[in-house]
């Protein structure tokens, strides 16, 4: 009887005997390592087989890390491999907050603080040439050269385009902070980082002055904004 | 790439290595293993680890690549043929020194063994990370690496290594 349950023994390893080499090896879970752990101190003989497993561990390890490492030609071939690839555009799927991400991304905190430094006088001169050009509060046009004893032909060159503003944002401000603005008014970055400015377009229609300033008035509010005027 | 295949392709190269007991041939299924996974990087779940993925790769280009090699296809006996070049068990022995020992009885294990052997204790694979790589059942893995240990004692007894288990 004896012998016959022996040989079962042999034949069926308990759960227990087949988690030590994870045990081991660290890969078990905490539920797991505690049983394994409570098996180990009540049953000498697993824990004879433990020793055993151990010593196994560390001479597989042993044997794998003297493989050494593959030679340079191997990572040489597979970099002349993917140049030989047909080339993608992965930015071609990706959507516009992804993209206005990736963009912020490329510059470091350090560039956008010292681009927003540098561009603190630009910004002053800029701000005069479009504050009198808000003040004189006249639509740019011009006249046809025509020959005409009626009223000269008009086209108002401020009429059907989108309003664009210049932007300045906070120091503080965060990637995901600045996305969320930008999708919230329906706002596109078509100029960048120039002097610590971004130009930014607002949705695909033209915009009264009266709107304009609105919009502006509630940019200018805006936590993540330091400031915004309209840009031409 | 440059940071993933830094990171992983001395690991790919070894378990690669171990299947295919050819240093060129590794070399080359590292490079087919990470332009794989250049070409798939969108297939990517990320439900698994990545080295799980990679090895997975591995293991499927290494026997593709045995497989390929007809003539120089590998069975048990021309493998141990090949590792019996210098000293075999016995003469590690002789010299005292059983981890040698152990470590030649390891590169003696079947294909089989030797992977799952690796795999848990190299590669530090949980086992149901061993059952995704390989393909089998997590149950298989337990009783595939229990029966792999025994391989191992069998072997080392012949050489006259006696551990006391089983």
């Amino acid at each position: 009887m004896m012998a016959m349950s022996k040989k079962i023994l042999e034949q069926e390893p308990s759960e227990i005997e087949m988690l030590l080499p994870w045990h081991a090896a660290g890969t078990l879970n905490a539920r797991d390592a505690r049983r394994v752990d409570e098996a180990l101190v009540r049953d000498p003989e697993l824990a004879r087989q433990y020793a055993v497993i151990r010593e196994e561990y560390a001479e597989t390890i042993h044997l794998n890390e003297s493989l050494g490492a593959p030679s340079a030609r191997a990572m040489q071939k597979l970099f002349a491999a993917i140049d030989d690839e047909p080339a993608r555009n992965p930015s071609a799927s990706l959507n516009l907050s992804a993209r206005i991400s990736e963009f912020f991304a490329k510059l470091s905190p350090r560039t956008l603080a010292w681009s927003a430094s540098l561009g603190a006088l630009a910004l002053l001169l800029q701000a005069g040439v479009i504050g009198a050009i808000l003040v004189k509060n006249q639509a740019a046009s011009y006249q046809t050269a025509s020959l005409s004893m009626n009223e000269p032909v008009t086209r108002n060159l401020g009429a059907g385009r989108p309003p664009r503003a210049l932007v300045r944002f906070a120091p503080d401000a965060r990637v995901a902070d600045i996305t969320a603005l930008l999708d919230s008014y329906q706002a596109s970055i078509v100029d960048g980082a120039q002097g610590g400015l971004f130009q930014l377009q607002f949705g695909n229609k033209a915009m009264t002055k009266d709107e304009v300033a609105g919009l502006m008035s509630k940019l200018q509010s805006e936590k993540t904004v330091s400031l915004a005027v309209p840009a031409q | 790439m440059q940071v993933l295949y830094g990171r992983h392709h001395v690991r790919v190269f070894r378990f690669g290595l171990r299947l295919v007991r050819n240093e060129q041939i590794a070399e080359d299924l590292i490079s087919e293993v990470f332009l794989d996974v250049w070409r798939q990087a969108g297939k990517f779940e990320g439900r698994s680890a990545v080295s799980t993925w990679l090895l997975a790769i591995t293991r499927f280009k290494a026997l593709s690549a045995l497989r390929r090699r007809k003539d120089a296809e590998l069975d048990d006996e021309a493998a141990s043929a090949i590792e019996d070049t210098s000293d075999d068990p016995e003469v590690a022995v002789q010299k005292k020194d059983t981890g040698e020992a152990l470590r030649r009885c390891l590169t003696a294990l079947s294909p089989e063994h030797r992977e799952v052997v690796d795999l848990v204790y190299y590669h530090e694979k949980s086992v149901e990370e061993v059952a995704e790589i390989v393909g089998i059942p997590e149950n298989t893995v337990k009783t595939r690496l229990f029966y792999a240990r025994k391989k191992l004692a069998e072997l080392l007894k012949a050489a006259g290594v006696e551990r006391g288990w089983p």
